[in-house]
């Protein structure tokens, strides 16, 4: 299941949702969620805004999920990608990954972020003291 | 009639977002599209010559060796940034 939405989402209700969902199949659910900081480059950050490319962005995640149903044994693949503005400590993106035994969902949890961080089409600008500018992608950033 | 995108600090520094254009005779790929794109001027030469550029045809990520054809969405965007 993937989903890009603007509003806020609650992990406690996504996660007992994979638990309901797959009870009885599932004996691991491993979930990420990244949030925004509020330090970059020792900038402080106010904002920041995160554009997409409608449409491609969707493909790219259904892509990230069938490529990782099909490389592990899973019950279950969440992904969950905000947009548009948000402030330091607001979440950005869930992801998890339910499987009958803990490695494959930690190894697909992983594979997950990793792969949308360098696959899908959302960009993050950052609104801090000293201007706004777009983030880059040094290793290790993001 | 191709219809170009441009995302995130691609389409700020070039100033636009969408543009449709008619294919010049001989603009068969990606590389040509982007070469003749980077004539407009010194900003459009700098900016689409980064060697970082990303370009997804119909919202798929190609190769500037990809060919491209009349009705295609092309869309020129930086490294992504997301998660």
């Amino acid at each position: 299941m993937i989903r890009v939405q603007q509003d806020d989402f609650d992990p406690g209700v996504e996660l007992e949702q994979v638990r309901s969902k797959n009870a009885g199949t599932a004996g691991a659910v491993v979930s990420f969620i990244g949030m925004v900081r509020d330090l970059n480059d020792s900038n402080t950050i106010r904002k920041m805004t995160l554009e997409h490319y409608p449409g491609m962005t969707e493909k790219a995640l259904a892509a990230i999920e069938t490529t990782t149903r099909e490389r592990w044994d899973l019950t279950d693949v969440i992904i969950i990608h905000r947009i548009g503005t948000l402030a330091p400590g607001d979440r950005i993106v869930f992801v998890a990954a339910a499987s009958a035994h803990r490695e494959q969902a930690f190894r697909a949890c992983e594979y997950m972020i990793d792969t949308l961080k360098t696959d899908a089409p959302f960009w993050k600008k950052e609104v801090t003291d000293n201007g706004d500018h777009w983030v880059s992608t040094a290793p290790g950033t993001g | 009639m191709v219809q170009l995108r441009f995302f995130a600090s691609l389409r700020e520094t070039l100033g636009v977002g969408d543009e449709q254009v008619e294919l010049p005779d001989g603009i068969t790929d990606i590389a040509a599209l982007i070469g003749w794109l980077q004539q407009r001027d010194e900003t459009w030469r700098t900016t689409l010559g980064d060697s970082r550029l990303h370009v997804a045809i119909n919202q798929t990520i190609v190769k500037p060796d990809c060919p491209v054809s009349d009705g295609d969405e092309v869309a020129l965007f930086p490294p992504v940034t997301g998660g």
